[in-house]
């Protein structure tokens, strides 16, 4: 068997807002780079970011202070993030914003010509204190202004893209990633992209659940990748769920529409955010509100005829605010619940939205594993950045608006290593003829398989698993019940089959090979959950209601082959003083 | 409810044809046209062939012509629609597979304005300063999500794709003279006063009636004929 090979000295996988940061650094530095997308650049899921991108200006109040977006971070984490990894995003914040300015991104403006700043769930001043306009925003549509901007600097950088190509698989050697290996959706062509190194940025997998603000395209294909070639995956059980999706359809509503003075209502009209968090309000951060919610629908407060949402309240903030800081929120609600917010509250409820763990990496972004004795070893040649990453900044629970700022700080930080390791001597690696072979299994697989059930039986029964088992609370009883699904079904896709089996623009072939992903992803996340017993951030258990710092303040990683293991959390901040673990408001 | 769909694989059919295909909407709880495609690839015919991702109407893959007119497939209701459903892929490219085009020209028309933003002056510490009335000048111009949904509806478009930029194109040029920040606006006009590049839009505002973000290209483009104008005075 020959491969068609095509060399480089860097692959990125994923054009999203990780990916073209990582892109446009090692392009501008004169490096032969290639970015694989499954989709054309600016359809990436980055797009679909609203609310905006946090770092401490101090444009809006003043003054700011980047320790205070570290500690509300940390805080936000539940105690999970790494502090090293969270104190160099958050110092670096400011310029990183910037340099998005100088790219183009049209953030609003205030008066006096600076970006405007927006209040967000959880961050504060002082310590805790007082709420913070931190957040930096073009609108409500940041996420695209920033992908575009990126794409479009991309553009003049002469990127190579090889858009509409899929990456199957790693390419594992004894002593690291060779490359990937990625099928030109147009032709159906398998070629061996070689490179010194591969950046993953692949973004979530939001589609493991029946409802999620995700993009069709979210099906955690780094995840399934980095785990097929032995790779682990770290802190899965932590999904977050956005309070404010609409109901039924999914859609996001962003949280800026709670910084710009909208609230959450029940059906007797009660603002009960007030009753949950007096301090932070609707502005706490997701995980709580998000549970506040659900306890509001379960205890019978919610709206609608089966009471199955509560009510976000815009309208008393006029059309004038609302057309022009929520343009996109006004449009997304008249399309997707059928109400002009200007005039009626949107029904909106709790939604699988981000995936907090991923692959782990050091805060070069270089994919890190265990050895033998359980300590941090990066893995030649592999790098992730972004949602598919963990680093870990955002911990049990991420903080709104600092997925944006992840996604910049730590692409460009792998575009910076990438450079440095080629400078210092960063080699290929040689794949041997199985090592190839190993890469095109799943592939072969669905290729060969004539008759079985479909990718979407299959995908459907396990959004259900996910959402029936693993969403804003869980139990031991139901996670093991899930459990017992999901592995049934783990054992029916290796038997399920595509009947169209054409080259040209396959795209049932596709969504196999992501359901393949999806499924890593849904059992990565059912074995940490069912792992671990206590409440932290997002992983919110009835019968383990407490946070454990005890026995459980660490990462849990998990490999393919079922093994867990467990890495320390970085308490350690270079320039500062780490932040001492407290309680949390809830 | 019925729909009529363009079918077209290079690999088996000689040419394409349009198949029918009835839906189950209550069932399936198809409220979008891209529901009932879902509907139909996921559970009647998986080849049938389409480009999906966001779903909400920002990422701008699934741009297809419904009806006889130009939008997107997720954010267009089923309530209102005439059957039977006529879906066909956008006009003016080449047919890949089904529903999906080659957008090569579009994109190439795209990077021939030099979509990102120039500034030759030194970069200050901070932010550039831009007043929220310049900001605004924006409006209308950033939110292009690339869907080509105009540029496929524009005739100029089909006589002379590899020439005239076509209105998402000429929005984004628009996009970058417009915006304060940019130094540029002498050299981009320059690039664009051929006979083709801007001149063949003959105002027919077909990209206006599709846009399915409510933007407004002839209107830039007729801000840039004026800009040209006041700068050859």
């Amino acid at each position: 068997m020959s491969i068609a090979t095509q060399t480089f000295d860097a692959i990125i996988v994923g054009g999203g807002g990780a990916g073209l940061r990582a892109s446009l650094e090692l392009a501008q530095s004169g490096l032969k780079v290639a970015v694989v997308s499954k989709v054309f650049p600016t359809r990436s899921h980055t797009v679909s970011a609203q609310g905006g991108v946090n770092a401490a200006l101090g444009n809006t109040d003043g003054s700011d202070d980047w320790r205070w977006h570290m500690y509300d971070t940390i805080m936000g984490s539940d105690f999970l993030g790494d502090q090293d990894a969270i104190e160099y995003m958050c110092k670096v914040a400011p310029e990183t914003i910037y340099e998005l300015e100088h790219m183009g991104l049209p953030f609003s403006r205030l008066d006096d010509g600076k970006i405007y700043q927006r209040a967000f769930g959880g961050q504060t001043r002082n310590f805790g204190r007082d709420l913070v306009h931190r957040t930096c925003c073009a609108a409500d549509r940041t996420g695209h202004a920033m992908l575009h901007t990126l794409y479009q600097k991309n553009v003049q950088a002469k990127t190579k893209f090889l858009n509409e190509w899929f990456a199957i698989d790693l390419v594992k050697t004894d002593a690291g990633i060779a490359g990937v290996i990625a099928l030109d959706i147009v032709s159906g062509e398998v070629v061996f992209l070689k490179a010194r190194a591969t950046i993953l940025a692949t973004g979530g997998a939001g589609r493991i659940f029946q409802s999620t603000t995700n993009a069709h395209i979210n099906t955690g294909d780094g995840f399934g990748m980095a785990l097929r070639a032995g790779l682990p995956l770290q802190d899965m059980e932590f999904w977050q769920f956005h309070p404010t999706g609409i109901a039924g359809a999914g859609v996001l509503i962003t949280e800026g529409s709670r910084g710009e003075g909208g609230y959450l209502v029940n059906k007797d009209g009660e603002r009960y955010m007030e009753r949950y968090a007096p301090h932070l309000k609707d502005l706490s951060c997701r995980d709580v509100v998000a549970r506040s919610t659900m306890i509001e629908i379960r205890e019978g407060r919610g709206c609608g005829p089966k009471g199955e949402y509560t009510l976000l309240k815009l309208d008393h903030l006029g059309a004038d605010v609302i057309d022009k800081r929520l343009p996109g929120i006004r449009e997304l609600a008249r399309t997707f619940a059928g109400v002009d917010p200007v005039k009626d509250p949107i029904p909106v409820i709790p939604t699988c939205h981000y995936i907090m763990g991923g692959i782990p990496t050091n805060i070069n972004a270089q994919v890190v594993t265990l050895d033998r004795n359980g300590v941090d070893k990066p893995v030649e040649g592999v790098y992730a950045a972004g949602e598919c990453a963990c680093v870990s900044v955002h911990g049990a629970n991420r903080l709104g608006a600092n997925s944006l700022l992840d996604i910049v700080v730590f692409g460009r930080a792998a575009g910076l290593h990438v450079q440095q390791s080629v400078r210092e001597g960063l080699g290929f690696r040689e794949p041997t003829q199985s090592d190839l072979e190993a890469a095109l299994a799943g592939l072969n697989r669905w290729n060969n398989n004539t008759k079985g059930e479909s990718v979407d039986e299959i995908r459907v029964a396990l959004q259900k698993v996910m959402q029936d088992d693993f969403g804003v609370f869980r139990t031991a009883e139901n996670m093991q019940e899930g459990f017992k699904k999901l592995k049934a079904l783990q054992e029916r896709l290796q038997y399920a089959a595509i009947k169209d089996k054409s080259n040209c623009f396959n795209t049932t072939r596709i969504e196999a090979l992501e359901l393949d992903n999806l499924m890593a992803t849904a059992l990565a996340t059912a074995y940490l959950a069912n792992e671990r017993t206590e409440s932290r951030g997002a992983h919110a258990r009835y019968d383990f209601p407490e946070r454990d710092d005890q026995n459980w303040l660490k990462h849990s990683v998990y490999y393919a082959d079922g093994r867990i293991a467990f890495r320390p959390i970085n308490m350690a901040p270079r320039e500062v003083d780490a932040i001492k673990l407290q309680a949390r408001e809830q | 409810m019925r729909f009529s769909i363009y079918r077209y694989n290079p690999e088996t059919d000689e040419k394409p044809y349009m198949k029918d295909y009835d839906v189950d909407v209550v069932e399936h709880d198809c409220h979008m046209v891209l529901d009932a495609l879902l509907a139909i690839k996921n559970h009647m015919d998986d080849t049938l062939t389409f480009r999906r991702s966001c779903r909400e109407g920002v990422c701008g893959s699934d741009g297809m012509n419904i009806n006889g007119k130009n939008g997107l497939a997720c954010t267009l209701s089923l309530d209102s629609m005439k059957e039977p459903v006529v879906i066909r892929p956008l006009p003016g490219l080449p047919v890949t597979r089904d529903l999906v085009v080659d957008m090569t020209q579009f994109y190439e028309q795209y990077d021939k304005v030099q979509p990102f933003l120039q500034n030759s002056d030194p970069l200050p510490a901070k932010e550039r300063l831009q007043s929220p009335t310049d900001r605004a000048k924006l409006d209308g111009l950033y939110e292009c999500i690339l869907c080509a949904c105009c540029t496929t509806s524009c005739p100029s478009f089909w006589w002379n794709p590899d020439k005239f930029v076509g209105p998402a194109g000429l929005l984004q040029a628009y996009r970058f003279i417009a915006d304060s920040r940019d130094t540029e606006m002498d050299e981009r006009l320059a690039d664009l006063t051929d006979p083709f590049s801007v001149f063949r839009c003959r105002g027919i505002m077909n990209c206006v009636d599709v846009c399915p973000k409510g933007l407004n290209p002839t209107k830039a483009i007729n801000h840039i004929k004026e800009l040209m104008l006041e700068k050859s005075v």
